[in-house]
């Protein structure tokens, strides 16, 4: 288990009295590319939020290379840092340009030179795409072409791992092979994803594992070939056919 | 009867000229400083009245953080529910009381009452600015790591500022108007002149003619600088797309640590703890 870069321990989460996540155990490995499926509600996002603190827990720990990150030792800050998120809403920063949004953090975080950052701005830019763009201002570009900013930012961090939450449900139906393309890419080169989406595709062809959620609780999970074709959690069907509609 | 205004207005200029002109130059002086002052207290204020503050934060920073919003609040509750005139003198009669020294500059005791009562408006106007920017963009600075403090003054207010720009306007013009109750305490500004010279000479209305249009020309000329500033953070509207070739030069000179970007780490997790 020395390659698992996160551990998710008996975590639940309650807003008010609505018990949003129920004790979900949950490990990501380093190259791992999981999908996380699961009917509306079931409690994706705030999985995906709760791992990168953005909401509190209520019980349970998550622990970043064996060390847990909700006790109060470790600076969360810093490990934010570490484990990038991609938003279905972007959250691009609207006054800065295309290169700023991934420079800033570099240079306030990670504290890395200015030209270095600039250059590793660009590289990442230039990955997806984007790099033609980098004077225009989140309000000048389409929304994949934001998504994929919104990637090259979280990518110049260089975390160890990447959060995407619905990255391309936002988006109209043309952008979104474009913002897959660069996922597909991320995957073929062993970047460690946690992906929440609803592109069964992407989740049969391009992820090694794949989690399937329903009511606050992990149902079922497994390679594609297992979760996916044949799965053995009756729920995990019942959605699938319906998702598929079969 | 126009005639005889404007010979008044020739008399009294020609005797008094200067002295209106230093009046109005203390008046701008008064007024812009104490904006920019008023502004800095409101931004300040706004960072620290929107410090987040969570369940899970330990019991000393969450009573430091709501004592914090308090006085802040008190503050803004004081002085923008008192008449500026009134906090002249308080503070000016005041401060000797209670500290035993008196103001030996006007110009201090004058911008020190001017600034911290626009600072009380600013204060709520660069909240309602703050509040206005959606969430998803501090989230989106959070997701990378960034603290409060650098969210806030790399994304938040510079998007504030741009946001609120008509409200400062507003701010700076009513200053240029109202530091004329400063005369209160013997400020010399440009109604203060009036005063003096009406007073002196026995013309009232000439000099009050003279006098609306010299607060006239102030106020329009600052709304105009205000509009083209309002302009200028708006940005450029349009962008010049980069071509790639332009662009391999430098993008080249970035080299990986590692072999695999995402497995070959230079910087080790571990050093980073605090
Ligand atoms: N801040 C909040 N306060 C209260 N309830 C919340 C909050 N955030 C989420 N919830 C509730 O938690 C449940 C799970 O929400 P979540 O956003 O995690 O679902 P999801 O699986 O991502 O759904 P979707 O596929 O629609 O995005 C929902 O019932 C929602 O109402
Ligand atoms: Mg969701």
């Amino acid at each position: 288990m020395s390659d698992s870069i996160l551990e998710i321990r008996h975590l639940s989460k309650t807003f008010g009295n609505h018990a949003v996540l129920k004790d979900v155990d949950f490990t990501v490995r380093k190259g791992d590319v999981t999908s996380i499926i699961g009917a509306s509600g079931s409690g994706k996002s705030t999985l995906l939020r709760c791992i990168n603190l953005l909401e509190t827990l209520t019980t349970g720990e998550i622990l970043f290379h064996s060390e847990s990150v909700t006790g109060g030792k470790i600076n969360q800050n810093a490990y934010r840092a570490r484990v990038g998120m991609v938003f279905q809403s972007f959250n691009l920063f609207n006054n800065l340009t295309v290169l700023d949004n991934c420079v800033i953090g570099q240079r306030k975080v990670n504290r890395v030179k200015k030209d270095e950052a600039v250059a590793r701005a660009k590289f990442y830019l230039k990955k997806v795409g984007m790099l033609p763009y980098i004077n225009a201002r989140p309000a000048q570009i389409s929304g994949g072409q934001k998504q994929r900013v919104a990637i090259a930012r979280a990518l110049a961090m260089e975390p160890e791992v990447l959060l995407f939450d619905e990255p391309t449900s936002a988006l109209d139906p043309e952008m979104v092979g474009e913002v897959l393309d660069v996922m597909k890419e991320l995957a073929a080169e062993k970047m460690t994803m946690l992906v929440v989406t609803h592109e069964m595709s992407f989740a049969r062809d391009v992820s090694s594992q794949v989690v399937y959620m329903a009511d606050g609780v992990i149902v079922e999970e497994g390679p594609p070939s297992q979760v996916l074709v044949s799965p053995k959690d009756l729920r995990t069907r019942e959605f699938l056919r319906r998702f598929l509609g079969e | 009867m126009l005639e005889q205004l404007f010979s008044d207005i020739g008399i009294i200029w020609a005797k008094y000229g200067t002295v209106y002109l230093t009046g109005i130059w203390n008046t701008l002086v008064l007024a812009t400083v104490s904006t920019l002052i008023g502004c800095v207290i409101g931004f300040v204020c706004g960072i620290l009245q929107t410090i987040p503050c969570a369940k899970g934060d330990n019991l000393a920073k969450r009573f430091f953080l709501k004592l914090l919003r308090i006085v802040i609040r008190i503050y803004v509750e004081v002085f923008r529910g008192t008449p500026m005139i009134l906090q002249a003198v308080f503070i000016y009669y005041g401060m000797p009381y209670f500290f035993g020294m008196a103001f030996r500059d006007i110009w201090t005791v004058s911008i020190l009452v001017v600034s911290i009562n626009t600072g009380a408006y600013m204060a709520e106007s660069v909240r309602g600015g703050i509040m206005s920017i959606d969430a998803g963009q501090f989230e989106g600075a959070k997701a990378i790591g960034m603290n409060h403090f650098q969210t806030m003054l790399s994304v938040i207010l510079p998007q504030t500022l741009r946001n609120i720009l008509p409200q400062i306007g507003n701010n700076y013009i009513i200053n240029v108007k109202d530091t004329s109750v400063m005369f209160i305490i013997g400020f010399q500004d440009f109604f203060a002149v009036h005063k003096m010279v009406s007073g002196a000479v026995f013309k009232y209305f000439p000099s009050a003619f003279l006098e609306m249009g010299g607060y006239l020309f102030l106020t329009l000329l600052a709304s105009f600088l205000l509009r083209a500033l309002e302009k200028r953070l708006q940005g450029k509207g349009n962008y010049e797309l980069v071509s790639e070739d332009q662009l391999v030069m430098t993008a080249g000179t970035y080299q990986f640590s590692g072999a695999a970007p995402y497995e070959e780490k230079s910087r080790d997790y571990q050093g980073e703890k605090p």
